[in-house]
């Protein structure tokens, strides 16, 4: 019967084909399991993937680089530390110029000695306006770099910045190598060499980064000989990637990252960070720029429910841009939560509840709209639970949903969800966040928030060194805006990471609103020890 | 029974086909460029990414001149043209590479997922397919039939999901994502079968319905009509009548199927690429469009236009082999 050989031949092909799958799928642990001996490699999934890996163009200026140094670098509890400069700069008594000395006998992966005329040429290309660096505002106060001989680099300011040093942990680029190609799209953008502890030996754009470790690393040669950082946006993909043993890590959002909690074999690393939620109250808004709105709004958000419900517990209240475990926080400006307090302000400030309950004041409604980025649901989350708080108090905020493309036409008159935060010197943030005269510059201070004091604080914290007035000066900042609060901020979100717990010396660092390359446990990768 | 190919009058059809083909593409690159212009994106911000949420108006201003972003559209246009014809296709600003890298880094690794998914759909729907529609309404018909209609309505996204669950973390046998081992860095071919399993199998599946649909209803009709009838009378031998018969004229739907899918096949490349990480061109071109960068836009756009034509052509070519009566005419 030839119908039954076709059958026959159907199931054959059928059988081979699935024996050809399951024989070429035979996973030679490869990277899983971990088990047989000390571990020297490590493969770790993250969601971020870096545009381009040229320092002139933005990557490891927040330092931390793996392939690069700076001439300084942070230590975990963001401290300076010298790195490629043999110790912190010489700064000029009146703050306009900072000489650092460089370390001697290092050389970049390809053998070239590293000099003075490296950082030169770093610095002076950023600044060239023909290079298409996106974060040159972060060195606005630098006005020239020189070098010294081979050894010594002197940086001249335009004004006094006291954060400056915390600038010159970017990462430095071999002048011999870049300096002979287009800045913008040279192969250098994605095959660097540098001075770092590693060496990038793949980058597969959409999928992972691979890197050696570098055996001549002046800091001593990393014991995790081989690192892989594979990347990958979608969350539960990731987690589930960790699961089959695919990785040795990964950042996880609170909910995946829980899922992990029963896994003998793995630990969850909880990273502290500046990375904050908060709403713009835009200043030209009548209802949102009024001082009783804005005082009734802060008291009338309920923080630690948001912590709790939305983060799972993987954060904590914000009630400015520095965190509360921050030294720069100044204690005493965290807001109670008290419905009470806030409709007495209202109530006193003239809005008063007409017959829908929203409270009315000279015929204008207590009514704004609020947006946020559509498919972010932190931050929807966030803006629902603002809304619903705020009902509460007789305020009604409309939520929406929009890309930044809708939104940024409407920041000056509506709400917006927004997120941010640097850690490290508090100028940083608060510089762009709250200055006057950024209003409406880009994406900087949104709210258009518009305080003379502040102002004058934050002109006087960025242009002094002594530590007691420039904590004079945030402090200032932060009782301000407890007054006047142009910003209701709501949290500061912990960022979770699940690893193998294979390795010893690991740690995390206070990490940025950003999720950088090097976020995470794995930013010291280089000084990790295998586990016997 | 052997049959010489007309060979003159498929190269005549290819040759119109290539004539016809270049006001399209240049209409095509057109109209990326003036969608582009028109949509909300703005191509600086795009490159700045999230620096650009701190830049300075004045650096994001020097952004612009230096991207060109500043220029009319039709500027941009014609010396993206212009160029392109003598073989530079410009700068990709989101990569930070030439354009002509970046295509040709990542489209190897398209085309070989996209052959192979397509291979899969295939044969695996032209083998169930004459299965399903020798017995219309038996039991082996009834169960792949709704698998089918099941799959057509399952997004490609959601079956990779699947896929990775089921072999890579319940059974923990084949690897669920990227193009090679994770922890390593070079790329052999044993590494990148193993990894195209899923992907391309993923695919291949959400293809096949139409391909299996196609082909039963083909060759169902075909074992109906009254010349296969007839040679079964006489006596002739099942698989005669099968392949001589209703197999040809039950195909001739399911040629010109091949050349429609493709841009279908494109779509579903885009999804199971992201799932799986697989670095080929589908991811590109999202970030491409999300951030309005013209040069890779335009050339993507080109490729993917040239595919489609090439596929209806294909299938038109088939089509014509199959059935004499049809010729050649495009």
């Amino acid at each position: 019967m030839a119908a039954r050989s076709v059958r026959r031949a159907t199931a054959a092909i059928l059988t081979g084909a699935l024996a050809l799958a399951t024989a070429a799928c035979t996973n030679p642990g490869s990277t899983a399991g971990g088990s047989g001996g000390a571990k020297d490699s490590a493969v770790v999934g993250i969601a971020y993937e870096p545009e381009t890996l040229s320092p002139l163009l933005g990557y490891g200026k927040d330092g931390n680089a793996k392939i690069f140094d700076g001439l300084l670098a942070f230590d975990a509890d963001l401290r300076l530390k010298p790195a490629l400069a043999v110790k912190l700069p010489r700064v000029s008594a009146d703050g306009l110029t900072y000489t650092y000395t460089l370390r001697k006998g290092v050389t970049f992966s390809d053998g070239v000695p590293f000099t003075a005329k490296d950082v030169v040429y770093t610095y002076r290309t950023i600044l060239d306006p023909r290079t298409n660096n996106p974060f040159r505002t972060e060195l606005d106060a630098l006005s020239s770099v020189e070098a010294v001989g081979d050894g010594t680099v002197v940086f001249r300011l335009r004004y006094p910045y006291a954060p400056f040093a915390e600038r010159t942990v970017h990462a430095i680029a071999p002048e011999h190598v870049a300096a002979k190609q287009d800045v913008n799209t040279g192969a250098f953008t994605s095959r660097p060499i540098g001075t770092g502890p590693y060496v990038l030996t793949g980058w597969s754009k959409g999928e992972k980064l691979t890197f050696t470790a570098n055996p001549a690393y002046w800091g001593g040669a990393p014991r995790v000989k081989k690192f892989t950082m594979a990347i990958i946006k979608d969350d539960d993909v990731r987690a589930t990637r960790l699961r089959a043993g695919d990785l040795d890590g990964a950042i996880l959002p609170p909910d995946l990252a829980a899922g992990f909690q029963g896994d003998r074999a793995k630990k969850t690393w909880t990273a502290k960070t500046f990375d904050y939620r908060t709403v713009t109250l835009p200043t030209h808004n009548p209802v949102a720029g009024d001082t009783a709105v804005r005082r009734a709004l802060d008291l009338t958000v309920d923080r630690q429910a948001m912590v709790d419900k939305i983060l799972e517990g993987a954060g904590k209240p914000a009630y400015g841009p520095v965190p509360t475990d921050s030294p720069w926080f100044a204690k005493g400006t965290e807001r109670r939560h008290d419905l009470a307090g806030a409709e007495k302000i209202l109530d006193e400030a003239g809005w008063k509840p007409g017959p829908d309950g929203i409270r009315v004041r000279n015929g204008v409604r207590a009514a704004f709209p609020l947006w946020y980025l559509s498919g972010d649901k932190l931050r929807q989350d966030h803006a629902l639970a603002y809304a619903s708080d705020a009902k509460k108090a007789g305020i009604d905020i409309t939520t929406q949903a929009g890309p930044w493309e809708v939104i940024e036409p409407r920041m000056k008159t509506d709400a917006v969800l927004a997120g941010g935060g640097s850690p490290g010197d508090p100028d940083f943030d608060q510089y762009l966040l709250l200055k006057s005269t950024l209003g409406g510059d880009g994406f900087n201070n949104m709210a258009r928030y518009d305080n003379k004091t502040v102002d004058r604080a934050l002109e006087d914290g960025r242009r002094t060194d002594d530590l007691t007035k420039r904590r004079a000066a945030y402090d200032t900042v932060q009782r301000e805006l407890a007054k006047n609060p142009g910003y209701t901020f709501l949290t500061h979100i912990d960022h979770l990471y699940v690893v193998n717990d294979a390795w010893d010396g690991l740690s995390t660092q206070t990490e940025p609103h950003d999720h950088g390359l090097a976020s995470g446990p794995w930013w010291n990768v280089e000084t990790w020890k295998p586990k016997r | 029974m052997s049959r010489r190919l007309p060979w003159g009058a498929m190269a005549r059809m290819t040759g119109r086909r290539a004539l016809a083909a270049v006001p399209v593409l240049l209409g095509v690159t057109l109209a990326v460029f003036a969608v582009a212009e028109a949509s909300p994106f703005d191509p600086v911000k795009a490159y700045a990414g999230t620096a650009g949420l701190t830049a300075s108006q004045e650096n994001l201003d020097q952004l612009r001149a230096n991207l060109g972003a500043d220029l009319p559209l039709l500027t941009r246009w014609w010396e993206w043209l212009t160029s392109a014809l003598t073989g530079d296709l410009g700068d990709s600003a989101v990569m930070r590479r030439p354009v002509a890298e970046v295509i040709g880094e990542r489209l190897g690794w398209s085309v070989l997922l996209a052959a192979t998914a397509f291979a899969v759909a295939l044969v695996l729907g032209t083998l169930l397919g004459v299965l399903a529609g020798r017995r219309r309404g038996g039991l082996l018909d009834r169960a792949v039939s709704s698998a089918a209609y099941t799959l057509e309505a399952a997004p490609a996204f959601w079956l990779g999901l699947l896929a990775i669950w089921f072999f890579a973390l319940k059974l923990g046998a084949l690897p669920a994502g990227g193009l090679t081992d994770t922890g390593s860095d070079t790329v052999t071919a044993g590494q990148v079968a193993r990894h195209l399993v899923l992907p391309a199998l993923v695919l291949g599946l959400s293809q096949l319905p139409w391909f299996f649909l196609y082909v039963r209803q083909g060759v169902g009709d075909a074992l109906d009509e009254d010349p296969v009838r007839g040679a079964r009378a006489r006596g002739l031998r099942e698989r005669t009548v099968l392949t001589g018969h209703a197999l040809r004229s039950g195909m001739l739907p399911m040629l010109t199927l091949v050349g429609s899918r493709v841009p279908e096949l494109i779509t579903g490349a885009l999804l199971v690429e992201t799932v799986f990480s697989w670095p080929g061109i589908a991811a590109a071109t999202v970030t491409a469009a999300t951030s309005v960068d013209f040069p890779l836009l335009a050339a993507l756009t080109v490729l993917a236009t040239a595919a489609v034509l090439l596929g209806n052509l294909l299938s038109d070519l088939l089509y014509g082999l199959a059935d004499p009566r049809v010729g050649f005419d495009g």
